[in-house]
């Protein structure tokens, strides 16, 4: 697949000259702002029925500067990717607060929040151009995990209520100028290819191709992902969206996930990516670690040629991303091993077949 | 991490329902937890891959697999290795393939719909992100040759790897690999087609990998298990090294190349290398010595006549042979001491042979039923001398299996699956006194009592034998019966036997057979030593089917009839211009020329009469029933040409239309064009299953007609055929012929008469008679595939489930004045081969399942209908929602 559109070979040129950055956490920093319910609900939603206190992403309607100020915090900390504040706004995530109507528009607003920030940024520095990235969390359903114990074949969600729900982001984000789209924290790779399925919908009816970034979470210290599968069994199952990275976020520290973005590293024949959370939490559910100490870490991934793309999850705020950025400064990208040509297959687990 | 790279892949066929028995019987009866035990046991026992295929035709193959995979996703030791989503239906694999999170390989698909459907399939492939096997397969069959195989091979890949963007990688090839030393000359390169096939996609078509089934190579050795191993083991050294890395072999049973006795070796080796021009007889000349399994092998001469007569005797038996049947069965009389000796000895150790095989599927119900021909003529033969004998020395003897009364209930008339039962039954020693059709209860129970009969067999092919086959059984309870009940045809099922029959009838057993293939296991078991057992274990499954049933009645959500009828399909009807028919009123159409029918016989429900499964005339060539399919078929035709010539049958039919518009969901029929008279009226039901989104619509016939009040003059039409004329005495006389063969043979091919009179009539309503579509041009093939505008359902039938609309549709029509046909009691139309129906001319009808409905809904149809509630109930029993008890409970 060499046909790469014009954004995606800006960002593997760019990538394929130094380790590139993504931002840190949004939820830290709305926390941040201890917002009040009346905040949250703005003068447009001030007599919806539910309490909406905790719908970050509707801020993206109410609280619009505050959103884009932070954009602009990431961006001049060196960010050259931001991500959207978009990552609850699926018509399910939405149906918590009865606004899955919303999703579209929640979406489209999150996108040109981070498109005015990176405009405004790039402006300054026009020799480093900054993308955005228009994010999708995985929805709080799972396509293959049965919420129901006593009832292992059952399902809550179906594959193509996911398809529509993506395809419904992913049009709105596109819509508001996003340069690319990233799945991120995937638990249920399954929910990741109907997120798949989605955009290739989306793009024949747009009439447009952007690149794909694909960041898994591997939940625990088993090492797998919380349907099972282990890290070359997620790629080999989302290979076919030929995505820009592959990579891992969330859950873990640095620390913990290096073995795990290690193995994508050597398979993987695309850019790689990680943004582990500011260590693991602490006992009052904190994440603590520091921005130097998160900085070593990821600086010595890049040192190791483990990543091209480095950033931060849960707990980490613009002097973090300073920090990494710093620490990845002038570091040799990771060169892209060439993939043998084979059957590859999954289950839980990876299987191949030589060609 | 490491991860196994396989060279070759074997693929386990376990849990394949066309694969497995064992896995069939499971999923068939929903024990799933059983079902996923046999995947644990693949995966624990090394498979790579699992193969999971659901095409049976008696299961909902999509929900199947479904369940099936969600369930396998929860039991990580399974769900561990990839899954191979088989099937020969795409919307069962795209079901699959929706449900795993792996990447799975799509088992398959190929372009012998053309290159459309194949890119379009190929391309869903790839974005579901799943490998894919690719058949070589075109708009012109399989590819047989070398030539074939590589050409529509590389037009594959191209497709794949330059249209979709495929990775070569992900493409399997399966390049078909078939029956070798057929004794038909063209068979006999097979293998080395297959195999340089193999060769040259390797060389030519990078990256691809290469499958097959390689049991078909060997099929003309089926039975002699050691040459067919040593066959499969010397093709697979040479097609691997070819570069063949995957395929479905039965790896446990393979012995290594080198291992192989270096006679048979070579001997096989130029059977399948094709290497000299006798090798298929040098291989069959040793094959004898080598053989491990019981059964013969197959003939290809009349050597046989030389063999011992009781030798002859058996050998005809199994191989259904008539022609020497009275002269051998003569031979072995005059030998023996008593009559009574030839039938227990040869006679019937040939019928345990048949007995065996078809038990372990290794012959096909309609060798069976040759076979049963065969013994019934002897036997024929015979009985005289054993009357002469039982005179002389006035001894009873007897050793049956047991005695079976076999009945079509009141009201019903169809009875080719339960001819076929009697006949397998008869094969096994069983007695069988068969009542024929239409049978009222009094009858069946006065027969059971005066012939002490062991068990009594129901059978049925409509709604509304159900509620008969209740009502026979209430009685045998009242009038002290105790004997057994087998259940059995086309709509029963065992729950229905679970919920609804066992309850009526509690000092027996009640059983539900599946098929005619189950009836003698059945029977045996009721009859046998360990029938407490048994019964007791039915008796429980039962008791568990009727819970569960209680239980999923509780999730069936419905709407209301309000809310279904809101979302109505809607057609635009102001940019409508209904089509005004040629003529109004019926038309009859006498003595219509068979001959012009037999082009639009669909031969698949055919086949599925005689229990053979898949599609014509794929079948015709499938590995496992293909040569019993084939026979079958040369049968069929072969009467079928005496039939039109001989003018067996006789073809009578009535059309009619008349104007008519839609009054909610019902379908006024007008006397005339004034629209100021109503002629009759047609009730429709309306679907109300739940659904998550209202894009789909719950839907009703009279949607498909402009409503009263809409200014559009819109039309419906009615039809009722028959091929059936005569079918009754040509059964009766072989019949008496003792040729159950060719009497179901008959009534079969009468009934596919009749279906291709309905689909000849259609054609000729759309282009000339209603004329709505004058300038279509399908082939019969096409016509089959319905890709038409218009309908035709019949009152009865899942888009009108009521079957009392046909008496408004036969009034309509005056339809048995002008056909023959008459309506049972239970509207069942005798004879048998006739079909009727209603034509829907709009372009966006089409045909539906209204499924189960609510009592909302029933309330408001027994006012339209003007009956009571009771009658209403009884009427639509088979799709309430509810259980009609508790309305009663509730007033």
């Amino acid at each position: 697949m060499a046909d790469y559109s014009e954004t995606e070979k800006r960002l593997r040129d760019a990538a394929a000259r130094r380790v590139l950055v993504l931002d840190g956490a949004m939820g830290t920093m709305i926390q941040g702002l201890k917002l009040t319910e009346a905040d949250f609900r703005g003068e447009r939603f001030k007599d919806w029925p539910s309490d909406l206190k905790g719908n970050n992403d509707l801020l993206n309607l109410t609280q619009g500067e505050h959103i884009k100020s932070f954009h602009l915090e990431y961006l001049r900390a060196g960010a050259d990717i931001v991500e959207s504040n978009t990552f609850s706004s699926t018509s399910i995530a939405q149906a918590d607060y009865g606004m899955e109507a919303l999703a579209y528009e929640l979406n489209r607003e999150g996108a040109r929040l981070a498109r005015e920030a990176c405009d405004e940024v790039t402006a300054e520095t026009p020799d480093r151009p900054r993308f955005v990235a228009g994010a999708i969390g995985p929805t709080n359903r799972s396509a293959s995990i049965s919420p129901d114990v006593n009832n292992p074949g059952f399902r809550n969600v179906t594959f193509d209520d996911l398809v529509a729900a993506y395809g419904e982001a992913a049009s709105g984000l596109i819509d508001g100028g996003a340069d690319l789209i990233l799945y991120e924290t995937i638990f249920d790779t399954l929910n990741a290819k109907a997120g798949v399925m989605a955009l290739e919908n989306v793009f024949a009816e747009k009439g447009v191709r952007l690149p794909v970034m694909i960041s898994g979470t591997i939940t625990d210290l088993s090492g797998r992902t919380l349907s099972g599968q282990t890290p070359t069994a997620f790629w080999y199952s989302l290979r076919h969206s030929h995505p820009l990275t592959i990579g891992l976020n969330c859950a873990l520290g640095a620390k913990e996930m290096r073995g795990h973005i290690d193995e994508i590293s050597r398979i993987a024949d695309t850019l790689t990516c990680a943004y582990p959370n500011a260590g693991l939490p602490n006992e009052f559910g904190e994440y603590d670690e520091s921005p130097e100490a998160m900085a070593a870490q990821l600086g010595e991934f890049a040192e190791a040629g483990l990543v091209n793309i480095v950033g931060g999850c849960c707990g980490t705020t613009p002097d973090h991303i300073r920090a990494i950025a710093k620490a990845v400064e002038g570091a040799a990208p990771r060169v892209l091993p060439t993939a043998t040509p084979k059957l590859r297959l999954s289950g839980l687990e990876a299987f191949e077949v030589a060609s | 991490m490491t991860k196994p790279t396989a060279t070759f892949v074997n693929i386990g066929e376990r849990t394949n329902v066309t694969g497995s028995a064992r896995f069939r019987k499971l999923i068939t009866a929903g024990d799933y937890d059983t079902a996923l035990e046999v995947a644990r046991d693949q995966v624990e026992n090394g498979a790579q891959v699992l193969d999971v295929n659901m095409d049976e035709g008696l299961l909902d193959s999509e929900a199947a697999m479904v369940t099936f995979l969600n369930l396998m996703a929860a039991e990580p030791d399974i769900a561990r290795v990839p899954v191979m989503i088989d099937s020969s239906k795409w919307s069962v694999i795209e079901a699959g393939l929706k449900c795993v999170q792996g990447k799975s390989i799509v088992n398959s698909i190929s372009m012998k719909e053309g290159e459309g459907p194949f890119r379009e399939q190929a391309t869903k492939v790839r974005n579901y992100g799943a490998a894919v096997v690719v058949m070589a397969f075109d708009e012109e069959g399989q590819a047989d040759t070398f030539k074939r195989k590589t050409e529509i091979c590389a037009r594959a890949y191209r497709i794949l790897t330059e249209e979709v963007g495929i990775e070569p990688s992900d493409i399997i090839f399966d390049p078909n690999i078939f029956a070798v030393a057929t004794g038909i000359e063209e068979h006999n390169n097979y293998g080395v087609d297959f195999i340089e096939a193999v060769r040259w996609i390797r060389q030519n078509l990078p990256g691809a990998h290469i499958s097959g089934g390689v049991s078909n190579l060997s099929f003309s050795f089926r039975g002699n298990e050691s040459v067919r191993a040593a066959m499969h083991s010397v093709f697979l050294y040479h097609a691997i090294q070819a570069g063949m890395d995957m395929g479905i072999v039965n790896a446990g049973a393979l012995p290594v190349y080198d291992d192989i006795d270096p006679e048979l070796r070579e001997l096989a080796e130029d059977v399948v290398l094709n290497r000299r021009e006798d090798s298929t007889e040098r291989l069959l000349e040793v094959a004898e010595r080598y053989k491990g399994g019981a059964s013969a092998r197959k003939e290809v001469d009349l050597a046989w006549r030389e063999w011992p007569v009781n030798e002859r005797l058996s050998h005809a038996m199994v191989k259904g042979i008539t022609d020497f049947i009275i002269e051998d069965t003569e031979e072995a009389r005059a030998a023996a001491d008593k009559t009574l000796d030839v039938i227990e000895g040869p006679l019937m150790s040939g019928m345990n042979v048949v007995g065996d095989l078809f038990g372990s599927g290794k012959m096909f119900l309609p060798q069976v039923v040759k076979s049963a021909r065969v013994m019934k003529q002897a036997v024929a033969y015979l009985l005289p001398y054993m009357e002469e004998e039982k005179r002389i020395s006035g001894s009873e003897e007897s050793n049956l299996a047991g005695r079976i009364l076999l009945a079509t209930v009141k009201g019903d008339v169809h009875d080719i699956g339960k001819n076929i039962v009697g006949v397998v039954l008869q094969c096994n020693n069983y007695e069988v006194i068969d009542l024929g059709v239409m049978v009222p209860a009094a009858k069946i129970l006065e027969t059971a009592r005066e012939k002490k009969v062991d068990i009594i067999g129901l059978s049925g092919l409509i709604t509304p034998s159900l509620d008969e086959m209740c009502h026979v059984a209430a009685e045998m309870e009242r009038e002290g019966f105790e004997v057994p009940l087998m259940i059995g045809g086309a709509t029963t099922s065992r729950v229905h036997t679970a919920v609804k029959i066992t309850q009526n009838y509690e000092r027996g057993q009640t059983v539900h057979v599946l098929d005619a293939s189950r009836a003698v296991g059945v029977a045996g078991s009721l009859l046998g030593a360990t029938r407490g057992d048994y019964m007791a274990g039915i008796r429980d499954e039962y008791r568990k089917v009727a819970e569960g049933h209680a239980r999923g009645q509780a999730d069936k959500k419905r709407v209301s009839i309000i809310k279904a009828r809101e979302n109505r399909h809607a057609i635009d009807w102001p940019a409508f211009t209904p089509t005004a028919p040629s003529f109004l009123g019926p038309r009859p159409f006498d003595d219509y020329p068979i001959a012009e029918l037999v082009p639009y016989i669909d031969w698949t429900p055919f086949f599925s009469a005689w229990e053979i499964k898949g599609t014509y005339p794929l079948l015709l060539d499938d590995p496992k029933v293909g040569e019993a399919a084939r026979s079958l078929f040369n049968d069929a035709q072969a009467m079928l040409t005496k039939l039109v010539e001989e003018n067996w049958l006789t073809a009578r039919g009535v059309v009619g239309f008349w104007p008519a518009n839609a009054d909610g969901d019902d379908i006024v029929v007008y006397a005339d064009e004034t629209r100021t008279t109503e002629r009759a009226r047609l009730h429709t039901l309306r679907q109300q299953i739940a659904r998550s989104s209202n894009r789909r619509k719950h839907v009703a016939l009279a949607d498909f007609v402009a409503p009263v009040g809409s200014d559009r003059a819109d039309y419906i039409g009615g039809f009722a055929v028959t091929a059936g004329i005569g079918e009754e005495a040509i059964a009766e006389r072989f019949s008496r012929a003792n040729d159950d063969y060719s009497k179901i043979l008959s009534q079969a091919l009468a009934d596919r008469l009749a279906e291709a009179f309905a689909e000849r009539m259609h054609e000729r309503v759309r282009k000339e008679l209603w004329a709505y579509a004058p300038d279509e041009n399908l082939t019969p093939a096409e016509l089959i595939g319905e890709g038409y505008d218009g309908i035709r359902p019949a009152p009865g039938y899942p888009a009108q489930p009521d079957h009392t609309e046909k008496q408004t549709l036969f009034d309509l029509l005056d339809a048995e004045a002008a056909t023959g046909i008459r309506l049972t009691e239970s509207f069942a139309m005798w004879p048998a081969s006739s079909v009727s129906g209603v034509y829907f001319a709009n372009p966006e009808s089409y045909y539906f399942g209204v499924g189960h409905i609510e009592q909302d809904q029933v309330e408001d149809y027994a006012r339209r209908k003007g009956w009571s509630m009771a009658e209403a109930e009884r009427w639509l029993a088979p799709i309430l929602n509810y259980q009609p008890g508790r309305r009663d409970a509730a007033e």
